[in-house]
């Protein structure tokens, strides 16, 4: 059938009015039968393509048009729209150059053809159809057209009426972003155009302006002369009267205004006589620009911005602040969330302005809007200070308890490091963790749980009250894997304080060996745990050894159970364990003994790589040593292969502490020996020579600050400050200030650099020299401040304890 | 600059389609895909600016179609909202109360007033009486089929 309705209407078929074929197709009650009637309809089209002119041209490729944006292919056009732009007819030529929009662009061949239609249309008599050409050409003008008619462009710009220049204007922005070396070109007609009254082409004068400057320094510094014309027709537009024309809302063109404000911003960027140029201006705008609409806030919204952004002065800035304070407040959830994003950029440089709004800031943690939460989760951990920790925590808590699924790890992770930073206890610390792994320890990152076990394991007045804790967690929900693990890990260690029964911080409870064993074993047998959680609770289970005293003989099967594990871990483990207990049970008590306080430098701790694997090792390398009984068997297997690959400099430093029979020994070792070996294969900087060992002393924001010490004399030390940058974009302006006490000395020398690059490619180095004569207690407080990605960033961070050489 | 302009309906039809930046047809799919789906899963009251890989996209419901204005991160969002409120007057204007109706059928007029408004991803002009003139001058250079037939062209 649809053959036959094809034949029939290549013939003398009339073309069908483009809204009858609209209905047509919206009548089509499936996707079967509208597909039908846009076939039908194409080929009607197509063949109407073919015949001669019969007037009705425009209409045919109007309802390709339509097919097209329905979603069907309507490429056989392309060559209709070349025709129809280059008919005489206005008509055609609307059509065919809303076509060429539509279907061409700069990578079809067809569009080629079109240049030459609009090189002659551009210089026709009739303003309507030049206006059709220069609208194409800012829409999908390729480079070389922009480069073939860029000349014409400038002379519409100069010479021709006011709508013409406005269009003219845009095309100039449009070939600048295409070709940019042509934006000289239009440098001094952009410039003349700034006299002109027209708003059309005022706006699309700074709008060209903006671009070019932009674009070249030169120019920009060029117009910066431009400044006193910008505020003055600024100056216009705020005090002049009602003008029917422009008007939004009591603002007069705020569209034009948000521009010129726009441009004004670069132009009084990083400069003071410009910024000094416009402070009144923008002091005038801030305060009387009617806030009651939006409207009003767009052009305030952009004043805030360029006034954070120049050099403007003090009085000015706290303006600013207080404009996106009272944004915080208002009903519409638009500028509320706006405000947070402007609170965030200033966050670092004007901390203490931000601050005063902090309560505002914290009850947008409740509003229903996901983008507004996501921001106050932002700007809420940015604010928090040693002084409002424990307000602010209850905050977040509270917030983590409800939050959204996709923010939860952000907020995971933001709780984590505000309470590394300021926790004001140990005891606030561990529960403050442990509230986050019962809220949402399915969402943090992995290496909370060894962070968090290190925690715990140098916090010993706390090991009965936590291990209480998280026997309890355990008890009510082993779903958390992070949860599970550090549980797993602390009833293993400090099990036999459980069992003692009391405790100082919380209420006792009897707990029986056979109790714990049995919440062991439910995790182990939980299809829930996963592998490494159950690797936790076996070795916890293994620990209790020695740490019980009746039920030995049921860990000794639970043990050998596992030994034929089909989890190759958990079997060899076991196997491992089971070995133990035959042949080695005289070692058995020293190798399961009580862990030793955990350094917070040790090379498995700040590496960042999976600590939980160096956590793992512990206990098969502690078994693997008891049978080597060699630890420094390991540096020198990997010394030598460093020697195979012979491109070490300096041989493997060894880490002071391997020399001792610490059994934490293994994980330096393993890990120094896996850093050493990514130094060669990075070409990073060798270590250093001298063995001091390095603390991080602030890490954020992908800036990584360490701090190493050499005793220089009884009272003097030689402290070596290091930067590294680990973010996607350069950081220029690095500076570190330092402040000790009263009787100390201090002496800083001429850093390194100023500039991190990114990705940590290289790092900035400063010494200071302290001499501390009266032996006080040494602190010192480091300001960082850097820019980077165009914002200010500063921070403060406070030693208090330096690594003694 | 503005990157790209979409209306849509509440059941995800495209109405219009405006591309300020040069984009292969199957990335135009894509997303408009992407668009409608985040758009139309909004709840009611929510903040109309939502993030979507380096743009904003600003979004308004006028009765049943939505207008999707996405733009660069450097441009001002407010302002941006009262853009699709000025495109939106502007076709209230010349259709005099305008519904989804009057842009399914005529979309070419549509898409004429949007290229008197904007120009290249930014503001062409400012004045809501000139873009209305303009508009109203061009449409009576456009004679109809029997009035060619008659006469000459220009």
């Amino acid at each position: 059938m649809l053959q036959r309705f094809v034949n029939t209407s290549n013939a003398m078929s009339p073309s069908v009015p483009l809204q009858e074929m609209i209905r047509a197709i919206r009548s089509a009650r499936t996707q079967c039968e509208e597909r039908g009637v846009i076939q039908r309809e194409c080929a009607a089209i197509r063949a109407q393509f073919r015949q001669a002119d019969n007037g009705g041209r425009s209409h045919n490729l109007a309802k390709l048009l339509y097919v097209h944006m329905l979603g069907y292919p309507a490429h056989f056009g392309q060559m209709e729209c070349v025709r129809m732009i280059a008919s005489p007819r206005y008509s055609e030529k609307r059509v065919g150059y809303l076509g060429a929009m539509m279907l061409l662009d700069e990578k079809q061949d067809a569009s080629l053809l079109i240049t030459n239609s609009i090189k002659n249309d551009l210089s026709h008599s009739n303003q309507y159809v030049q206006s059709l050409a220069l609208c194409t050409l800012a829409c999908m003008g390729s480079a070389e057209m922009c480069r073939d008619l860029a000349p014409e462009i400038d002379r519409l710009l100069r010479a021709s009426n006011s709508y013409i220049k406005k269009k003219a204007a845009l095309c100039a922005v449009h070939i600048v972003r295409k070709v940019h070396d042509l934006g000289e070109l239009f440098a001094p007609a952009a410039r003349s155009l700034l006299a002109e009254k027209n708003h059309g082409v005022l706006h699309g004068a700074v709008v060209l302006i903006t671009e070019l400057c932009e674009r070249s320094p030169e120019t920009l510094e060029r117009f910066r002369k431009t400044v006193p014309d910008l505020v003055q027709i600024m100056k216009g537009l705020v005090i002049s009267g009602y003008s029917p024309e422009h008007d939004v809302a009591g603002i007069s063109d705020p569209f034009l205004q948000v521009r010129i404000l726009r441009l004004l911003r670069i132009l009084g960027r990083n400069n003071e006589a410009a910024s000094d140029a416009m402070n009144d201006l923008l002091a005038q705008v801030a305060t009387n620009t009617d806030s009651t609409k939006t409207v009003g806030n767009a052009v305030l919204y952009e004043t805030v911005l360029t006034v954070l952004d120049i050099k403007s002065e003090s009085g000015l800035r706290v303006l600013a602040v207080n404009i996106l304070g009272r944004f915080l407040l208002n009903n519409d959830r638009n500028i509320r969330y706006i405000a947070m994003t402007s609170l965030q950029r200033i966050v670092g440089t004007d901390h203490n302005a931000v601050q005063r709004h902090r309560g505002t800031i914290v009850d947008c943690l409740k509003d229903q809007d996901a983008s507004v939460k996501r921001r106050a989760l932002e700007l809420s951990l940015a604010l928090v200070s040693a002084t409002n920790i424990r307000s602010m925590m209850k905050e977040l808590l509270l917030f983590l308890s409800s939050c959204p699924l996709e923010l939860r790890a952000q907020a995971a992770s933001g709780i984590f490091n505000a309470a590394e930073r300021y926790a004001p206890s140990q005891r606030w610390h561990i529960d403050t963790i442990l509230h986050v792994l019962t809220t949402a320890g399915g969402d943090v990152r992995d290496e909370t749980v060894p962070n968090l076990i290190q925690l715990i394991t140098n916090t010993s007045e706390l090991h009965c009250y936590t291990v209480h804790k998280l026997y309890r967690a355990l008890l009510s929900d082993i779903s958390q894997q992070s949860l599970v693990q550090v549980a797993c890990w602390c009833i293993g260690e400090y099990g036999d304080l459980l069992l003692r029964g009391e405790c100082q911080e919380t209420e006792p409870v009897q707990v029986t060996e056979d109790d714990v064993l049995d919440a062991l074993e439910t995790v182990l047998q939980s299809h829930m745990s996963a592998p490494a959680t159950r690797g936790f609770a076996l070795t916890a289970t293994m620990k209790l050894s020695t740490r019980i005293t009746d039920n030995v003989d049921r860990i000794r099967s639970i043990v050998s159970i596992y030994g034929s594990c089909i989890d190759v871990e958990l079997q060899q483990r076991a196997v491992e364990y089971n070995a133990l207990f035959k042949k080695y049970d005289h070692m058995r008590a020293a190798v399961l003994e009580r862990m030793p306080v955990i350094e917070k430098n040790s090379p498995g701790h700040t590496n960042g790589e999976s600590t939980r694997e160096a956590v793992k090792e512990v206990q098969p390398a502690k078994v693997k040593q008891a049978e080597t009984l060699l630890p420094q068997q390991p540096t020198s297997q990997v010394c030598d292969l460093l020697d195979l690959l012979g491109g070490s400099e300096e041989p493997l430093q060894p880490n002071p502490a391997v020399g001792s029979t610490v059994p934490v020994l293994p994980i330096s070792t393993s890990s120094t020996a896996g850093g050493d070996l990514l130094d060669l294969l990075g070409g990073l900087e060798p270590t250093p020579l001298t063995s001091a060992p390095t603390v991080t002393v602030y890490e954020k924001g992908g800036v990584t600050l360490t701090l190493s010490s050499e005793k220089q004399s009884d009272s003097g030390l030689t402290v070596t400050l290091t930067a590294c940058n680990s973010t996607d974009s350069d950081i220029s302006s690095f500076t570190l200030q330092a402040a000790v006490p009263k009787s100390v000395q201090l002496h800083m020398k001429a850093p390194s650099g100023d500039s991190l690059p990114a990705r940590g490619a290289a790092k900035v180095t400063q010494m200071v020299a302290l001499s501390n004569p009266n032996k006080v207690n040494l602190k010192m407080r480091i300001r960082i401040s850097y820019t980077s990605q165009g914002s200010a960033f500063q921070d403060t961070v406070q030693v208090d304890s330096f690594p003694e050489h | 600059m503005m990157r790209f302009l979409l209306l849509f309906s509440r059941q995800g039809k495209l109405r219009l389609q405006k591309w300020f930046t040069p984009i292969p047809e199957r990335e135009k799919k894509k997303i408009i895909r992407e668009m409608t789906t985040m758009v139309l899963a909004r709840q009611p009251r929510s903040c109309n600016f939502l993030h979507w890989k380096d743009l904003k996209i600003i979004y308004k419901r006028y009765a049943s179609l939505y207008f999707c204005l996405a733009i660069e991160n450097h441009e001002n969002e407010l302002l941006a909202l009262e853009v699709i409120h000025r495109y939106v007057e502007l076709l209230d204007k010349y259709f005099g109360n305008v519904c989804e109706l009057d842009i399914i059928f005529n979309f070419e007029k549509a898409y004429f007033i949007l290229d008197e408004f904007l120009l290249g991803g930014e503001i062409q002009e400012t004045s809501k009486q000139i873009v209305n003139r303009c508009i109203e001058s061009s449409d009576m250079l456009q004679e109809t089929m029997e009035e060619y037939m008659s006469k000459p062209a220009f």
